[in-house]
């Protein structure tokens, strides 16, 4: 007995000594941090298009990531459909059956209003890559956002077309019965108040309403200087296309939800003159830029708009701080995430406040013959 | 602004009236109303789309396009899920209602598939011509769709009170079992009834695609429950409560959002329907069901 567990200690001692000195042998190799992130996005239904992107932006920033192997990823992408339920449920089954370290999304403002409180108190790190409104990460402490609030970029798209115009009356037309497009309207109408400017009339429109004439004649018959408009693409595209036809030519100011390069797709021509400011432009003269857009235009075929920038950028941040964290905790990483500074990423350098919200500087561009570009 | 309000206000109403249309062509055989009818209304706007966008024929044959492709769905429809229900044994109305519901979830599907989720841009070549009538700017597509709806109304009127295929229709309507006696064949005219509502469904959905610009595969969700609100509002199975509801939901709509606020839109358009049918619980014109207090 005792000769036989003799021979099994040596023996083990052998074989630990083996494995020991083959994985020494190469070079001194750091087990990768493994860790399971979930993402909800809007696969299928109205704003799939955001969804698209912006798995695709984390899909193709997971590969890089994980070629690298400091941090090894494995993706949880769940549907939400644009759906406040769907993308609690969608939570829920990330944080409890899935035990992902963190989540990235959901898209909508809409939707982080419940998905983040069920997040927080289950202590996981949340970043939102889209959700734009007010008061996101003011739900709680593991409430992240690399998404520029409207709250930073309207005035600058604002205060740019008001300076180049001379604009003085503006009409406002936005949905309200979105957190998003809500929120937007509000600094828009606070901005205009701000710069003095007459705020001839406020009109208001419903999701998936498909007929604007009435809104837009009214706006037509006061004679705006320009129209600043809070609406997600969909709706923003037919806006505008109805506005010019009716013979409505003044520059329009976006929110973030038109800055989609779906808005030229839809609205074609009468897309001319929209005005919005983002964080993300695609022809920016960077090489970090450049290689990002040709390694994606590479696997998707397509050019990389915002919303794939914005969740490239976040998983990144969020696998850097994974990095610096050194194990797949919830607590640390969180801790790590909020300690992020000047991250040179695809949007430029990007750091968290102390309310882990978004500091970083907008460029403000407008639609001409077709194409989004630099708003001089 | 009063004017061009009212153009809009009836534009739209003469939309909605072709949708209801449909819906209470049905609704007078069949005593069902017909869940589906909103879905194909949504193929013939995509049809249109693919013909008059995408493939850049004229418009008119857009139209006979959409006309031809909901017809042979309205035709399917009675044939596969209608007909086969009918006059079954223990099969009563509701067991229609729940198949024409089934073939609306299929067909919403089917859309999303063949044609993705988004806004599709409907293009018609003078889009942007418009031209004065008194004080008033009125866009050429829109002049076109009040005269197109208005034929179709005018038309369909016609052929129900002048012609002998109408006589039997009306006569189906009345009572499907004395006008089979009387040597109708019922089943024949279902068909036709069917056939002709979905093709008005497909005619409206072109419309649809002129006026807005825009379609989606969910037009046919909104716009069908709009049509159903002014069949009920204008009488169950009447043709003219159909148009005359339609177009007060258009103006009402509109004039909500000119003089009032535009965030009371459906709120207050709805409102006015409820308060109309407290007073007439038929429908504007509607027949009180032998039995009933009016």
């Amino acid at each position: 007995m005792k000769g036989r567990l003799k021979a099994l200690a040596a023996l083990s001692s052998v074989l630990f000594a083996l494995v020991f000195l083959g994985a020494e042998k190469p070079k001194p190799k750091v087990e990768p941090v493994k860790a399971r992130i979930g993402v909800i996005s809007i696969i299928t239904g109205q704003g799939a298009g955001y969804g698209e992107a912006i798995t695709n932006g984390i899909k193709l920033a997971r590969d890089e990531v994980n070629a690298k192997g400091e941090v090894s990823i494995d993706l949880k992408i769940e549907d939400s459909s644009a759906k406040q339920e769907q993308a609690l449920a969608a939570a829920q089954k990330l944080i409890h059956s899935e035990q992902v370290v963190a989540i990235i999304g959901p898209t909508l403002s809409n939707e982080m209003k419940v998905v983040g409180p069920e997040a927080n108190a289950s202590g996981v790190p949340i970043m939102g890559t889209s959700t734009t409104a007010k008061g996101i990460t003011q739900i709680g402490k593991y409430v992240f956002r690399n998404a520029l609030p409207e709250s930073q970029a309207i005035p600058a798209s604002i205060g740019k077309a008001v300076k180049k115009y001379g604009i003085r009356k503006v009409a406002l037309l936005y949905g309200n019965d979105d957190v998003f497009t809500k929120s937007g309207f509000d600094t828009m109408k606070e901005v205009s108040e701000t710069l003095k400017l007459e705020i001839l009339t406020i009109q208001e429109f419903q999701k998936g309403q498909a007929d604007y004439k009435a809104q837009l004649t009214k706006i037509a018959s006061l004679r705006p200087d320009a129209v600043f408009c809070s609406a997600l693409y969909e709706e923003g595209a037919v806006i505008l296309s109805q506005a010019r036809k009716m013979g409505i030519k003044v520059p329009f100011v976006g929110g973030n939800g038109f800055n989609s390069p779906k808005v030229i797709e839809i609205a074609r021509d009468a897309a001319d003159g929209l005005v919005v400011a983002t964080p993300w432009f695609v022809d920016r003269n960077d090489p970090k830029v450049k290689a990002f857009v040709a390694k994606y235009e590479k696997a998707y075929g397509k050019k990389p708009d915002q919303f794939a920038a914005q969740a490239y950028d976040a998983f990144h941040i969020m696998t850097n701080a994974l990095k610096a964290a050194g194990a797949a905790d919830r607590d640390r990483l969180r801790d790590a995430m909020a300690a992020t500074r000047n991250f040179d990423g695809v949007l430029g350098k990007f750091s968290f406040d102390a309310e882990r919200d978004v500091v970083m500087e907008p460029v403000v561009l407008i639609v001409q013959g077709g194409k989004f570009r630099i708003f001089q | 602004m009063f004017l061009e309000q009212l153009v809009n206000g009836v534009t739209l109403g003469s939309i909605y009236a072709m949708v209801a249309l449909g819906y209470t062509l049905v609704f007078g055989v069949l005593d069902i109303i017909n869940m589906a009818h909103g879905e194909i209304f949504m193929f013939g706007a995509f049809v249109g789309m693919l013909l008059a966008s995408k493939a850049g024929v004229p418009l008119p044959v857009a139209f006979l396009g959409a006309i031809a492709v909901t017809g042979a769905m309205g035709f399917l429809l009675e044939r596969l899920a209608l007909r086969p229900l009918r006059g079954r044994a223990g099969a009563s109305n509701l067991a229609s209602l729940i198949s024409t519901i089934g073939v609306s979830i299929l067909l919403e599907n089917v859309a999303h598939r063949l044609f993705g989720a988004g806004n599709h841009l409907f293009e018609t070549p003078f889009a942007e011509i418009r031209f004065p009538v008194g004080p008033v700017d009125v866009s050429l597509v829109q002049a076109l769709i009040l005269l197109i709806s208005l034929l179709l109304m005018a038309g369909l009127a016609l052929w129900l009170s002048r012609t002998r295929g109408g006589k039997a229709l009306r006569a189906t309507a009345e009572d499907i079992t004395t006008a089979g006696l009387l040597g109708i064949d019922t089943d024949r005219m279902i068909t036709v009834t069917v056939v002709i509502a979905s093709a008005m469904g497909g005619v409206a959905g072109v419309l649809v695609g002129m006026a807005f610009n825009y379609i989606n595969n969910q037009i046919g969700l909104s716009m069908g429950l709009k049509g159903l609100a002014i069949i009920i509002f204008g009488g169950m199975g009447s043709i003219y409560g159909a148009m005359a509801g339609g177009v007060i939901l258009g103006l009402s709509e509109t004039f909500v959002v000119a003089y009032g606020s535009s965030g009371y839109r459906d709120a207050i358009a709805f409102i006015i329907i409820i308060a109309v049918l407290l007073v007439r619980p038929q429908g504007l014109f509607g027949q009180a069901a032998p039995g009933t207090r009016t």
